[in-house]
């Protein structure tokens, strides 16, 4: 019995009797930092480091082509009486909140029908999944045509049906503008939340549902006490990526609308770039971005409770 | 036969609509057509239709786009291959797609190559401070690139690497390498560590173990990887649009936005058919790796 642990001593004393350079080759820790290296070096060069020097750029009056210098808090104040930023902060928490919740309702919805039996099942799962795949730029461009002011099919179709007599001007009116780049954005969403909660689905033993079925559970009693606090843990993680990207997002927008009409649809990353890149402000692009620090820090806090809630649910070795 | 679906016998009630497959004898049909068939319909079609839209507009005559009173929209009459041809042959199309490809080739072999050594190491030496380094990782993939494009132009600037491909490819790997070291130490932790002491005690180095062992043993989530991966660079836009600046070098997402929109009313045509052939490519691979697309999805959330 004793003999067992014996090898392992003599290992260490083996280990550290060896030249440096072996050391180097054998220990696990230091085997461990060669391995690490390559990652390491490119989320510190790539990541780390221009998170910290965006923060840095907030606080100096940098432009392209010239240097900054260190200016204090002048931007942020510059921001705090600036009415399209906080034009832009009342856009992005619309956009995050409105897309989020009805991504939410809609992905749950689409999980649960999916998770159904039917015929060619695995066909419609992979064919929900395909506006998730195509990239959003180019499915934003088809989102443009649809939204044309002249040739919109959905106008074009309403008239049809008679409900309007004249072509909604979709991107060209504030409030249609914003409802329709939500909407293009759930359209994007919506897929990937489904297919993810529909994977926790999966996890949910039938054998829950036979049982209170059994013990008389209605429709909804079956979902409220059985599938949504199975799902918690995994509707908390898909959700903090959902808000997460939602609320970051540049691209739909930047495709869509530029932020037009009257900046009503500007989001903080579009402001962001259009005040550093474009206008060559880059202290002032890196104080609205590093603005938005604030906002996902919170996202993160929830993502950590829910996944730690995930841990103490199932154990720790969940794979 | 509306008043079965709505206002059924108690026990119908209960048994309607049912999650499993095991009850699912226990619902009638037209039941199954109001609550499943219906409005999974209506929501494939809202799906899809954005596609389908496209790719008709990429095939019809410009007379037909815009007459819409004579000509159903809805369908083509005497479809054209006008707008793909002007695409291909009369545009840097080829060159911003073999751009796209190149980019998201080199950085996904560059992120899956760092990130296989980072989640063995992490799973497998179990190093000092591996699960702290590891949370570091998944803070990581939560940084967006809306927060970090500007500071990285004057980085990208300061290395002499603006407005060229190479910088795309050391940029993205930041977007890639948390994501796939998360899936890949999920699938690591898979495989049991008896083959690794096995291979110890055939005195196999920690090389060989990663080559030989671990490495065949996980094809599946590096295919995973990889296909998300190249989604991902293939999607992604703000950092392309920030750091190049010539038609030349831009790649497919980019170019469609900005050197297609020139207030023409033809445009449509020749749009469409670009966002068109720009998907084509990632649907394809798609439609051949299904299973391991979605595990990737599924993967890097639910760890």
């Amino acid at each position: 019995m004793t003999a067992i642990p014996a090898p392992i001593r003599s290992q260490k004393k083996f280990e550290s009797s060896l030249p440096f350079w072996q050391r180097l080759t054998t220990n696990r820790n230091w085997i461990a930092s060669w391995f690490m290296l390559p990652a390491a070096a490119f989320l510190i060069l790539f990541l780390a480091y221009p998170l910290g020097l965006g923060v840095w750029m907030s606080f100096t009056n940098v432009r392209i082509g010239r240097e900054g210098v260190f200016i204090g808090l002048e931007n942020y104040e510059w921001l705090r009486d600036d009415s399209i930023f906080w034009l832009s902060v009342f856009n992005t928490l619309l956009y995050t909140l409105v897309a989020s919740a009805i991504k939410f309702a809609l992905g749950l919805y689409l999980a649960l029908l999916l998770n159904r039996h039917m015929p060619f099942k695995a066909m419609i799962r992979a064919a929900v999944l395909i506006p998730f795949i195509v990239p959003t730029v180019l499915s934003a461009i088809a989102f443009w045509w649809i939204y044309d002011s002249q040739f919109s099919i959905i106008s074009w179709s309403l008239r049809q049906m008679g409900l309007i007599t004249q072509n909604i001007n979709f991107l060209g009116d504030s409030n249609w503008a914003r409802a329709s780049v939500i909407i293009a954005n759930i359209w994007r969403g919506v897929p990937f939340v489904a297919i993810t909660l529909l994977a926790g689905l999966q996890t949910v033993s039938p054998s829950l549902y036979e049982a209170a079925t059994l013990d008389g559970a209605t429709n909804w009693q079956r979902f409220r006490f059985i599938t949504y606090p199975l799902l918690t843990p995994i509707i908390a993680v898909v959700m903090t990526f959902s808000v997460l990207f939602t609320f970051t997002d540049f691209q739909l927008i930047w495709a869509l609308t530029r932020g037009g009409p009257v900046n009503a649809t500007h989001l903080m990353a579009t402001l962001s770039y259009q005040r550093g890149i474009l206008s060559g402000r880059l202290g002032e692009g890196a104080a609205i971005a590093t603005a938005m620090i604030p906002f996902l820090v919170a996202a993160i806090m929830i993502s950590w409770f829910g996944m730690q809630r995930r841990k103490w649910q199932q154990g720790e070795n969940n794979d | 036969m509306t008043d079965h679906a709505v206002h059924p016998p108690a026990v119908a009630t209960v048994a309607k609509s049912d999650e499993s497959d095991g009850m699912s004898y226990l619902e009638t049909l037209p039941s199954r057509i109001v609550t499943l068939y219906i409005p999974l319909f209506i929501i494939v079609v809202i799906l899809l239709f954005p596609f389908y839209w496209m790719a008709l507009t990429s095939i019809k005559p410009d007379e037909q786009l815009i007459d819409m009173d004579s000509f159903n929209p809805f369908w083509v009459v005497k479809p054209t291959f006008k707008h793909i041809s002007k695409l291909l042959f009369e545009t840097s199309y080829p060159r911003w797609l073999w751009n796209t490809m190149y980019v998201a080739a080199a950085a996904t072999f560059l992120s899956i190559t760092a990130s296989v050594l980072a989640a063995y190491a992490i799973v497998r030496l179990r190093f000092k401070g591996a699960q702290a380094v590891g949370a570091l990782i998944f803070m990581a993939y939560l940084v967006p690139p809306s927060i970090l494009f500007i500071p990285l132009a004057s980085v990208i600037h300061a290395y002499g690497l603006f407005d060229s491909p190479m910088s795309l490819i050391l940029v993205y790997p930041t977007l890639l390498i948390p994501f796939s070291t998360w899936l890949l130490m999920g699938y690591f932790k898979t495989i049991p560590f008896e083959l690794e002491e096995c291979a110890l005690i055939d005195g196999a180095s920690r090389w060989q173990i990663l080559t030989k062992i671990i490495l065949p043993l996980a094809v599946p989530g590096l295919i995973s990887a990889f296909i998300f991966s190249f989604t991902l660079c293939w999607n992604e836009f703000i950092y392309a649009l920030t750091f190049l600046s010539s038609t030349q070098n831009k790649t497919v997402p980019v170019a469609i936005v900005n050197e297609f929109v020139d207030g023409d009313i033809y445009k449509w045509g020749s749009l469409m058919a670009g966002a068109l052939v720009g998907s084509l490519p990632l649907v394809i691979l798609y439609a051949f790796f299904v299973e391991h697309y979605v595990s990737a999805m599924t993967g890097a959330v639910k760890e």
